[in-house]
């Protein structure tokens, strides 16, 4: 990859350490993805908050950058691991609480928005179409691609954080050609939400860079996200286009077969004592379509919504939150339910909820068995 | 022959293959490195000090970090070499400062699980 003089000076920590750490990994990205040089980038969108997630090492690293580094463009931020409001009603050992407030700090020293949202292109005005960006979070990666129509790799966690801290990006894979190189035709009839993120994790283990889906002619909010959020689960691939005519060389078919078989895969009990909705956190819309479902209902089990604290706080100005509320539903901000120490096998056995990504991380990294349905479904077995 | 260099290093030790891709994040532990997910074809196996070969990370962008806090727990393998690099390993490994090789098609062929090899 091409550096300018500027560059290589950064690289070569003649502009401190913090700048020659992220130049050391934005060289390392770029190598591995051919880059020919970086391009500036407007936003960034950074993973690895969560001390559940990133432990004392990720906890550490952060510390002693934050002593150093500063973010030059718009950075927001992951879930971390509780909602601070709340974070008493779960039982956290002090030292979880006091190694997220440091994590929390670090990225506030470093000039963050605090987000701590898996959706920040619910809660911020998406930039022009075409903007290059830097979004970590991979369904809201493949999302900004897809939906947003903006440019980004699906970065990881210190490629978007030395993103943020020096403004730019390697240019290559998906900022270069976006262009699909796999179709797959969509061949499952009257699909819901549930069977999208079947079909993106169908999609993320088949496809590349770049997929067209067949078939599909408009998705809605909760189908575009589930589908984000799964494919980002399973693989690589970073943006997908709803095209019946892409030209991509390789098709293959997602019929009731193939959903079968990832179903069986990610769904390993027939109910939950449980309940968790918000993988990727629920947004506005969402919010007011799950309150108008459950009018005059109310669950008969624990569940737990996970959203965005501005858009929670839209919701109880707008009344779905208070509705939300009357059915029983705890809402939760700051937190998701992806890698959250909140659900854990002291607080139940196994979990019933509608996302993919949801179900793949509560059975890997907290050991629960995991019951997929999609809402309408949930909503008719779960309440009365 | 190594296609490519993402990470400078000289090593020797024992391959660990995988032929399925790896998400860091769900399926490594970070404290011991061994591999967690059950469905995976290392399921059990510890990955510290190996060389580890696989085709490539999937999965969550904070796999990152987890490779960074394998190093730090000293759990690490001693280099990765894959089919292809994706932003994750590589950048994971650039902060580690884990050598990570690109492969050729052949050479990734040719490495048997349990070889004693040497790399960079």
């Amino acid at each position: 990859m091409e550096l300018t003089k500027d560059e290589e000076k950064s690289l070569n920590g003649e502009h401190g350490e913090a700048l020659q750490t992220a130049y050391r990994i934005l060289s390392a990205t770029g190598e591995a993805t051919d880059a020919e040089k970086l391009v500036p980038i407007h936003w960034a969108h950074v993973s690895g908050v969560n001390y559940n997630t990133i432990g004392d090492a990720g906890e550490e690293f952060l510390a002693g950058l934050s002593k150093k580094a500063k973010f030059k463009v718009r950075t927001t931020v992951n879930p971390m691991g509780y909602d601070k409001d709340s974070v008493e009603k779960f039982g956290l050992d002090e030292n979880f609480i006091q190694k997220q407030e440091s994590i929390r700090a670090s990225y506030k020293k470093m000039g963050v928005t605090p987000s701590f949202s898996c959706i920040p292109y619910e809660i911020y005005d998406m930039p022009q179409e075409g903007t290059h960006v830097a979004f970590a979070e991979t369904n809201a990666a493949i999302y900004a691609n897809s939906i947003g129509k903006l440019k980004t790799n699906k970065e990881s966690a210190f490629s978007a954080l030395a993103s943020a801290i020096t403004g730019k990006s390697p240019y290559s894979d998906l900022r270069k050609d976006d262009s699909p190189t796999m179709s797959i035709a969509m061949k499952v009839s009257d699909p819901n939400e549930l069977t999208f993120g079947l079909l993106g994790y169908f999609a993320g283990k088949v496809a590349d860079k770049s997929v067209a889906i067949s078939g599909v002619k408009n998705l809605d909010k909760r189908c575009n996200k589930s589908l984000c959020a799964s494919m980002g689960t399973s693989g690589t691939c970073g943006k997908f286009v709803l095209d019946d005519n892409s030209g991509a060389s390789e098709k293959v078919d997602f019929d009731e077969k193939e959903m079968q078989k990832v179903y069986d895969e990610l769904n390993t009990a027939e109910s939950g004592d449980l309940i968790t909705l918000g993988s990727p956190q629920l947004g506005l819309e969402e919010m007011n379509d799950l309150a108008s479902m459950l009018k005059g209902r109310a669950f008969k089990k624990r569940c737990l919504i996970f959203c965005p604290r501005p858009i929670q706080e839209q919701a109880r100005h707008l009344g779905y939150a208070g509705q939300l509320e009357s059915a029983g539903c705890e809402l939760m901000s700051d937190c998701c339910t992806c890698l959250t120490p909140l659900v854990t096998k002291k607080d139940a056995d196994s979990v019933t909820t509608n996302s993919i990504k949801g179900a793949y991380y509560l059975k890997n990294s907290n050991g629960l068995d995991v019951n997929l349905k999609p809402l309408s479904e949930i909503v008719r077995d779960e309440t009365s | 022959m190594t296609l490519k260099t993402i990470v400078r290093g000289k090593v020797s030790g024992k391959v660990v293959k995988s032929n399925q891709p790896i998400n860091f994040l769900g399926s490594v532990d970070k404290k011991t490195g061994e591999v967690t997910d059950q469905k995976h074809d290392l399921f059990g196996k510890k990955i510290a000090g190996s060389i580890l070969v696989f085709p490539n990370g999937v999965g969550s962008s904070v796999g990152a970090y987890t490779i960074y806090s394998l190093k730090s727990n000293n759990s690490a393998p001693a280099a990765m070499a894959c089919q292809k690099a994706d932003l994750t390993v590589a950048s994971g490994c650039a902060l580690a400062n884990i050598p990570l090789f690109i492969l050729s098609p052949d050479e990734y062929d040719s490495m048997k699980d349990g070889d004693e090899i040497s790399l960079g």
